[in-house]
C-alpha cells in the first residue's frame, strides 16, 4: 500500500488554477524532495496531503484512506511555515499538549525525550515568549515529531533556521529516514534536498513537471532539473 | 472517551493562555464596567424603571463582552500557525469547538458574576433574591451566545476585518437567545420567581442552545478547512 497517493488532484483559488491534475504515489520510506519556483503550488499540494485544505477535485489518499481520517492524521507530523507552538504556554506546556492531543501513553516522558533531543530541556519551564528564535524554530521541530509519525510532510523547513536549529532538523531527518519513515518535503535548497531525497517531483505553475528517483547528475548538477524540466 | 479527553485538553489550553496573558479577559471586564457605570451616571432611573431596564442592560452588556472575548477565540490561534497544527492532528473539529466553547463559555460567565455585583451596587439593585434561577437563565443564555460567537470566530478567523464581522454576523442570529434571556433576567431580578408562564421563555432558550450546539458541531469541520 502507498504511503500517500495523488489522485488527479486540482486545487482553483476563485478561477485561479494552483494545481492542475497533479498524479503521483509515494511508497513507505521514500524521501520525496517536492521541487518548484515560488508560487509552483508545493505549499498547497503540502497543504492538501496534511488535510488543511481540500482539493477542488481528485483526492489525496494516505495509507489508502482518506487523508482527513482520524487514523491518517495521528500518523502525520506536519511543520509547515509557523512554528505551530502557543507562546503564553512553556515548552514543556507545548509538547504535553500536543502529546495529549495525539493520545501519546507518556506525553511527560515524550517532551522531556524530545526537550533533551533538541537541546531544550533547560528551558523546558520557561514561557515560549521569551525563547529565542533558534529556540523556537528547534521546539517546532520537536512539535512535529514528538509522535514519532510514518509520514512527515516539511513545507521548506531549513528556511530561516540558524545552524543549530539546521543541525537538529537534519539529525531527525537522517534518523527518520534510516527508520524507514516517508518523507515529503518542499524545499529550495536543492543541494540539501537532493541529497536526503530518493525521488523527486518537480512542480511548474501547478502541473507536475517531472517526478522520478533521484539520479547522481541531480545531485552533482542541482540545476540541471529546473533545465531539463523547468520553466525557461 | 477520547473525545472528552480532547475537548478538556484544548478547553485547558485555552482557559491557561487566557489567564496567562489575560488580554481577552482584561479587556472585556474593563469595558463591561465601564458601560454599567457609564450608563448609571447618564441616566437616573427610579427603582421601578431599573427593575424594567435591568434585563436588557445587563444581556446588551454581556453581548458587547462577549463579542471581545469570541473575537479572540480562534484569532488566538492564527499566531505562529497554532490553527493548522491542531487541525492537521487527530482531534476531530467538533471536539476543537467543543472545548474552545465551554472555555468562552466560563470566561464570559465569569464576567457576568463579576459585573452583578458592580450592577446590584450602582442601580442599588438587589440582584440575589432568586439567585438561582437568575444563575440558570445566565447559563442558558450565555451558553448561546458562546456557542454562536465560537462558531462565527472560526468562521471570521481568516478575514481580515474580523473584529467587525463577528458583531455584525452574530447579533442577528443571537435575538431568539437574548429576547428570552432578558425577559426572564428582567422578572428575577424585578424578586419575582420563574412562574409557569415564563418556561416558553426558558423553553426556548434551552431549543435555542441545543439546536445550534448540534449545528455547530456537526458543520464546524466544514468551516475549518478551506
Amino acid at each position: 500500500m502507498s504511503a500517500v497517493t495523488v489522485d488527479h488532484v486540482w486545487k482553483f483559488y476563485g478561477d485561479f488554477p494552483a494545481l492542475r491534475d497533479i498524479a503521483f504515489q509515494v511508497e513507505p520510506g521514500q524521501v520525496l524532495a517536492l521541487l518548484g519556483r515560488n508560487g509552483a503550488g508545493k505549499t498547497t499540494l503540502l497543504r492538501i496531503m496534511a488535510g488543511l485544505s481540500r482539493a477542488t477535485r481528485g483526492k489525496v489518499r494516505l495509507f489508502g484512506s482518506d487523508c482527513r481520517d482520524s487514523a491518517n492524521r495521528a500518523r502525520i507530523g506536519v511543520l509547515g511555515h509557523g512554528i505551530a507552538v502557543y507562546d503564553e504556554l512553556s515548552a514543556n506546556e507545548n509538547l504535553q499538549l500536543f502529546g495529549r492531543l495525539y493520545g501519546l501513553p507518556d506525553p511527560a516522558g515524550a517532551a522531556r525525550q524530545w526537550l533533551e533531543r533538541t537541546g531544550l530541556d533547560r528551558a523546558g519551564e520557561a514561557r515560549v515568549r521569551e525563547f529565542s528564535r533558534g529556540m523556537r524554530q528547534r521546539l517546532a521541530v520537536a512539535r512535529a515529531f514528538l509522535h514519532n509519525p510514518s509520514l512527515l510532510l516539511l513545507d521548506e523547513p531549513f528556511t530561516a533556521l540558524d545552524d543549530r536549529a539546521i543541525a537538529v532538523l537534519q539529525e531527525v531527518i537522517r534518523r527518520a529516514k534510516r527508520e524507514q519513515r516517508t518523507l515529503i518535503m518542499s524545499t529550495h535548497q536543492l543541494r540539501e534536498a537532493l541529497e536526503l531525497a530518493t525521488h523527486v517531483a518537480l512542480i511548474n505553475r501547478g502541473r507536475l513537471a517531472f517526478y522520478g528517483e533521484r539520479t547522481e547528475e541531480m545531485v552533482q548538477d542541482p540545476a540541471w532539473l529546473y533545465r531539463h524540466y523547468g520553466e525557461a | 472517551m477520547r473525545f472528552l479527553r480532547q475537548t478538556f485538553v484544548i478547553c485547558q489550553k485555552d482557559l491557561r493562555a487566557e489567564l496567562r496573558s489575560k488580554e481577552a479577559l482584561n479587556a472585556s471586564l474593563a469595558f463591561s464596567v465601564v458601560i454599567l457605570l457609564l450608563f448609571s451616571f447618564a441616566f437616573d432611573p427610579t427603582a421601578e424603571q431599573t427593575r424594567e431596564i435591568s434585563g436588557g442592560l445587563l444581556w446588551l452588556v454581556f453581548a458587547f463582552a462577549g463579542a471581545l472575548i469570541l473575537n479572540r477565540s480562534f484569532a488566538r490561534e492564527l499566531a505562529n500557525d497554532c490553527l493548522d497544527a491542531l487541525v492537521a492532528s487527530p482531534v476531530p473539529g467538533s471536539a476543537l469547538f467543543l472545548g474552545k466553547a465551554i472555555a468562552n463559555f466560563v470566561l464570559l460567565l465569569a464576567i457576568e458574576f463579576i459585573c452583578l455585583p458592580v450592577f446590584g451596587v450602582f442601580y442599588n439593585v438587589r440582584w440575589t433574591t432568586h439567585l438561582g434561577a437568575l444563575t440558570l437563565i445566565l447559563v442558558l443564555g450565555t451558553w448561546g451566545l458562546t456557542v454562536i460567537g465560537t462558531m462565527f470566530s472560526a468562521l471570521t478567523v481568516n478575514l481580515r476585518l474580523r473584529e467587525l464581522m463577528l458583531p455584525v454576523l452574530c447579533y442577528p442570529i443571537m435575538i431568539p437567545c437574548l429576547l428570552p434571556a432578558i425577559q426572564l433576567s428582567t422578572v428575577v431580578i424585578a424578586g419575582q420567581p420563574l412562574g409557569p408562564d415564563m418556561m416558553e421563555g426558558l423553553r426556548l432558550l434551552v431549543g435555542f442552545d441545543v439546536i445550534f450546539t448540534v449545528l455547530a458541531l456537526a458543520l464546524v469541520e466544514t468551516v475549518l478547512i478551506g
